[in-house]
């Protein structure tokens, strides 16, 4: 098993959730829970293969495709923050509503191909043997999903907007008695969500696989929500548990692929087998991390 | 009373009309596993039940519905075509069996057709098709073509009709080249294209150079173009992947099989029956030969097509020995149906294990 291969896999199979997650996570951070990671991912999908087919730009699907994903979760946005419906209804709500959307959008784009995304040809870096084909020679998508995990993990950490993100998150009512703007504040957050999913969703239609195909997400955005979960609230651990499950699902079918004795089952299983080991050594340590006002909802007179 | 009488003539209203409507259109419903648009399995089953209903016109009604995960889901949706007046289901996948035997239990004057399974009862026949001729021809090109002298398979589910492509891809790629191994990666799943895309990037990073599917989207198709290896259309002629990555294809055609029984429901005739047809009945399709394929290559997988539709030729045609070395088929002996209708073995020189 040549590990070079192996890494490029792990980091093209990874880009997608973490790209969902990083954003999903940016979101229960503001208190907010939006379970319809899945269905602003798929509509993401269909717009980016779309407007890359129409215009012949991936850069430009993948920007349409952030903006349909901010678009469709500010509908989430307005539903649960200002006629406050419940978050959880509502989100599943979201992801059936982007599955049909999607399936209607992308009926003309069946069987058709999108320009594809060259790869980034760092020069010096890229040259280096084994580390430059393994870590430098990828798409600008796989770098600007590694910039933003650090950007959110800076944002959160080092500045006073990330501070009154998370202060919103943890304890609306006294976010809201320091004058901040609790409700503007989400939807920033869950517009910024929604672009993420976006992003995941077409980096899918647009390089993993590259076409379209009705339900092609296949639940990654489930998988995105349980990351966030796996890394307690925290950037650097989104970016471990997406490549933790990147990287198991690909080395499970590379180990097949070469023929191992392993039975079948339990490599296949291993992915959901590791996030659930983690969960329980999370909760077991007894930190969760989950922000204090999450799936709440906030009215400045309640 | 008043209000009785005016109930119960509408009642018998309703239940005349009801049955008027029944006796005169039968209603036929088709359940698929996948998206209709799937470009493989599902949308090759929905474009046949379509030139079926064109076939008839208004003499039938056709209901659909598609993504129907196979199980409890599927004995629901059943149970609800069936109620709503469905005097002919066609389930069209391997894991629909016991859900279309249990459903078609309670529903006996209901009559169910189920695609690649093997269990029958009065109202429900099975039909299948003889993929592995295709699989014959399919795996005899990825044999001729491989450089690397190793082919990739992507496994749906470990059921008998996968393991039937498997074994007859590679009898056919040793046939081709002697050297040739193949590697299989099990899925669990029809459809999911992400994960197709994965398995077939990790065939090829395990130096693969042609990879057969048989899952139902066209996502290795798409990898194995970037990479530029080879693979075949699966289900669908996949003809937008034409001249390469795809150098042929098997394709599934049931229309004139759907028009067939929907006919015997109409004339009355219809009977419960078991049938298995292949590329000599037309249930089978070999797409067009394209790509850089050899002409010797060329000139042979078009004979094997013939032989194997005019019967001279049979893909399990002995000898053939089991995986673990014990003998199957003698010289010149060919498989029986029953054998190869449950095959549950690879045979010798396949590795690894069938999951169970």
């Amino acid at each position: 098993m040549d590990p070079v291969l192996l890494v490029v896999s792990i980091m093209v199979s990874a880009t997608p959730i973490l790209l969902a997650a990083i954003g999903e996570m940016v979101v229960e951070k503001s208190g907010v829970l939006n379970l319809g990671v899945e269905g602003m991912m798929i509509t993401g999908a269909v717009m980016g293969f779309a407007i890359a087919v129409g215009t012949g730009s991936p850069l430009l699907g993948f920007a349409g495709a952030a903006v349909a994903g901010a678009a469709l979760s500010l509908c989430f946005g307005v539903l649960t923050q200002y006629l406050l419906s419940n978050q959880v209804a509502t989100g599943l709500g979201l992801t059936l509503v982007g599955l049909g959307l999607s399936a209607l959008i992308g009926s003309n784009y069946e069987g058709q191909r999108a320009p594809s995304l060259g790869r980034l040809d760092i020069p010096l870096l890229g040259d280096i043997p084994v580390l430059g084909r393994m870590l430098f020679s990828h798409d600008v998508m796989v770098y600007a999903s590694l910039a933003l995990v650090a950007a959110v993990w800076a944002f959160l950490r080092l500045t006073r907007a990330g501070l009154i993100l998370r202060a919103v998150g943890e304890d609306h009512e006294s976010a809201h008695a320091l004058g901040y703007k609790v409700v503007r504040i989400r939807l920033a957050a869950i517009a910024f969500g929604g672009a993420c999913a976006g992003l995941g969703g077409a980096y899918v239609s647009l390089v993993r696989v590259p076409q379209w195909t009705e339900g092609m997400t296949a639940g990654a955005g489930w998988i995105a929500l349980a990351i966030v979960v796996f890394a307690s609230w925290r950037a650097l651990g989104v970016l471990i548990g997406a490549y933790l499950f990147g990287g198991v699902t690909v080395i499970q079918l590379n180990l097949q692929a070469a023929g191992t004795t392993l039975p079948v089952e339990i490599l296949s299983m291993s992915p959901y087998l590791i996030t659930i080991l983690v969960l329980v050594i999370i909760s077991a340590r007894g930190v969760h991390g989950a922000p204090g006002s999450l799936g709440r909802s906030f009215h400045a007179s309640s | 009373m008043k209000r009785r009488t005016l109930l119960a003539s509408a009642a018998a209203l309703s239940l005349a009309a009801g049955g008027a409507f029944a006796q005169d259109v039968p209603k036929v419903g088709f359940v698929y596993v996948g998206p209709v648009n799937d470009g493989g399995w599902s949308q090759h089953h929905h474009e046949s039940a379509m030139k079926m209903k064109e076939h008839f016109g208004d003499q039938i009604e056709i209901v659909e519905q598609e993504s129907v995960p196979e199980g409890a889901d599927a004995e629901r949706v059943l149970t609800q075509m069936a109620l709503s007046g469905a005097d002919l289901i066609f389930t069209t996948s391997f894991g629909y069996m016991d859900p279309t035997i249990n459903v078609a239990e309670k529903f006996p004057d209901v009559k169910f057709e189920h695609a690649t399974g093997y269990k029958t009862a009065d109202n429900v026949s099975a039909y299948s098709a003889r993929f592995y001729e295709g699989r014959a021809i399919t795996g005899y090109l990825a044999g001729a073509m491989t450089e690397t002298n190793k082919i990739g398979y992507i496994g749906s589910f470990p059921i008998p009709e996968v393991i039937r492509g498997i074994n007859s891809s590679y009898l056919h790629a040793a046939q081709a080249n002697p050297e040739v191994e193949i590697a299989v990666v099990w899925l669990n799943t029809w459809f999911d294209p992400a994960k197709e895309a994965d398995a077939t990037q990790a065939l090829l990073d395990q130096g693969a150079d042609v990879v057969l599917a048989h899952t139902d989207s066209t996502a290795p198709l798409s990898v194995l173009e970037k990479a530029g290896a080879y693979g075949f259309g699966q289900a669908a002629d996949m003809a937008e992947y034409k001249p390469e990555p795809r150098l042929s294809s098997i394709i599934d055609d049931w229309a004139p099989y759907y028009i067939d029984r929907v006919q015997a429901l109409i004339d009355g005739s219809w009977e419960s029956h078991n049938v298995w047809q292949g590329i000599g009945d037309g249930m089978v399709g070999i797409g067009e030969f394209t790509g850089p394929i050899p002409d010797d290559v060329l000139s042979h997988v078009t004979q094997m097509k013939e032989d194997i539709a005019s019967g001279a030729y049979h893909p399990f045609t002995g000898p053939i020995n089991k995986q673990d070395g014990s003998a199957w088929l003698a010289e010149g002996e060919v498989a029986d149906d029953g054998v190869l209708a449950g095959m549950d073995f690879y045979v010798e020189g396949v590795t690894g294990e069938i999951p169970n």
